[in-house]
């Protein structure tokens, strides 16, 4: 078995800023990463994120993604990486189970840091398993990543920020973005993304839902339907959309399952997205260094994710004895920018959650 | 279809990977996964769900769904999602293989 001191698990905006704060305390870090690339969810983020300095405001989230791998490079030599490589398993004794290029293997770590992210919500409606449709991180992937488009005309469902910034991007890539529907009276993302699109002319429908999907072996056409205020279907409301491409974008859940699978203290917060850790103000969970930030630890935005990793970085190199020589100064700055970010009427839905988790705000 | 024009990313074209779906002949990019590569050559079609043998595209793109998981170079449920595409890969779906019996 592989023995360790920190094992970071997932090199997205939370991961890879835990990496380096714990780097910068004399730590030596181990980053296990199942995509072939670093920088998570960044990678595909073309637009300029909001927030102040410190979080990156007006820089695109792939340019973040560089920077924050960049910022790495420093430590090289107190520094692994794998690669293309899924942690299957995560064990009461601190064991990780990994597999890499069909291998299987264990390493063991004195302290692990969870920052798996999340994944996409689906939603339910006859056929929603039909070729063609596609949760809305996907197809931003599809193509900011690899640069391809996933159909000629397409529907949104869901006026989250994602749902809102992913339609924008599909309009740059040469997409008729066809409708965007929304269950809610109201759109659920900033105004200034939804104005955009408005701009551009694409139509969107409030109080309403995806009924049904049709198509042989992919997706042909959708039909819409009305929603009473009790979120149910008011029939004779129906109309159909042709369309090649339906991208989801209801919301996202916590990936736990290996804080689960080791019995972690876990809690179910819907404002949060899910099923989440309890954990300290420090970010550790019930399991003595054991850490977890990002989206893990309740669905947020990029900017808190990278907050919230540099101070499970900080706190997982001061339990295994390097305590970074601006301790101090850094847990104040960290601990005050969170509470920033999580102020104002965006942030209500969170400071809720984190309420009902029973953490001080 | 690829992007030809973007205001913001820039995709020029890669090396050409050759590579088998279900023994056709295909080509991707340098740079592309499986799915991804698939996706461009219009495959839609990736995998079958268990029990009623639906067909199902890909989903999530990141790895979590595991409604691309295919068979590569002879290795069984490999997520095509976030595997590279290499020259010569030979890959094949699971359409028939996975039953759920009782």
């Amino acid at each position: 078995m592989v023995k360790r001191d920190l094992i970071i698990v997932g090199a997205g905006p939370a991961g890879l800023s835990a990496a380096k704060v714990a780097l910068e305390a004399g730590l030596t870090v181990t980053i296990i990463e199942r995509a072939a690339i670093l920088g998570g969810q960044l990678t595909k983020q073309t637009h300029k994120f909001f927030g102040s300095k410190e979080e990156y405001a007006k820089t695109r989230g792939i340019d973040i993604a560089s920077i924050l791998i960049d910022e790495l490079k420093n430590y090289e030599k107190r520094l692994e990486i794998l690669k293309e490589a899924t942690v299957v398993g995560m064990y009461k004794d601190y064991v990780l189970t990994i597999y890499q290029g069909n291998e299987y293997f264990k390493y063991q770590a004195k302290a692990i840091i969870i920052a798996t992210g999340a994944s996409e919500k689906v939603l339910a409606f006859e056929n929603n398993d039909l070729p063609g449709i596609y949760g809305a991180g996907a197809v931003q992937t599809l193509m900011n990543l690899y640069g391809i488009v996933p159909g000629n005309e397409v529907v949104m469902v869901g006026s989250g920020n994602i749902g809102l910034i992913v339609s924008y991007q599909l309009i740059q890539a040469g997409v008729k973005v066809k409708a965007l529907l929304e269950a809610a009276s109201n759109i659920g993302g900033y105004l200034v993304h939804a104005a955009k699109l408005v701009r551009l002319g694409v139509p969107i429908y409030t109080k309403t839902s995806v009924k049904k999907a049709f198509g042989d072996k992919q997706l042909e056409k959708i039909e819409t339907v009305k929603l009473d205020e009790n979120w149910q279907y008011i029939e004779g409301t129906e109309e159909i959309i042709n369309c090649d491409a339906l991208c989801i974008s209801v919301g996202l859940t916590p990936l736990h399952q290996l804080l689960s699978m080791a019995e972690v203290d876990m809690i179910y917060i819907s404002e949060l997205g899910g099923l989440i850790p309890k954990k300290t103000p420090d970010y550790e969970t019930s399991m003595p260094r054991v850490y977890a930030c990002g989206d893990v630890t309740g669905i947020e935005e990029a900017s808190s994710a990278m907050v919230e990793g540099k101070i499970a970085g900080l706190m997982a190199a001061r339990d295994l004895g390097h305590r970074h020589k601006k301790f101090n100064e850094l847990e104040k700055q960290f601990k005050d920018q969170l509470q920033n970010l999580r102020q104002g009427p965006s942030g209500v839905k969170i400071r809720l959650g984190l309420q009902k988790a029973g953490e001080e705000l | 279809m690829r992007i030809e024009k973007h205001p913001i990313l820039s995709f020029e074209k890669k090396n050409k990977l050759h590579f088998t779906f279900n023994g056709r002949d295909l080509v991707g990019y340098e740079g592309d996964t499986i799915a991804a590569a698939l996706h461009d050559n219009d495959i839609m079609h990736y995998s079958n769900s268990l029990i009623k043998k639906r067909p199902r595209g890909f989903y999530c793109a990141i790895g979590n769904c595991g409604s691309c998981n295919m068979t590569v170079d002879g290795v069984l449920n490999v997520k095509t999602c976030i595997t590279p595409l290499k020259d010569r890969m030979v890959v094949e779906s699971e359409l028939d293989e996975v039953t759920i019996h009782g």
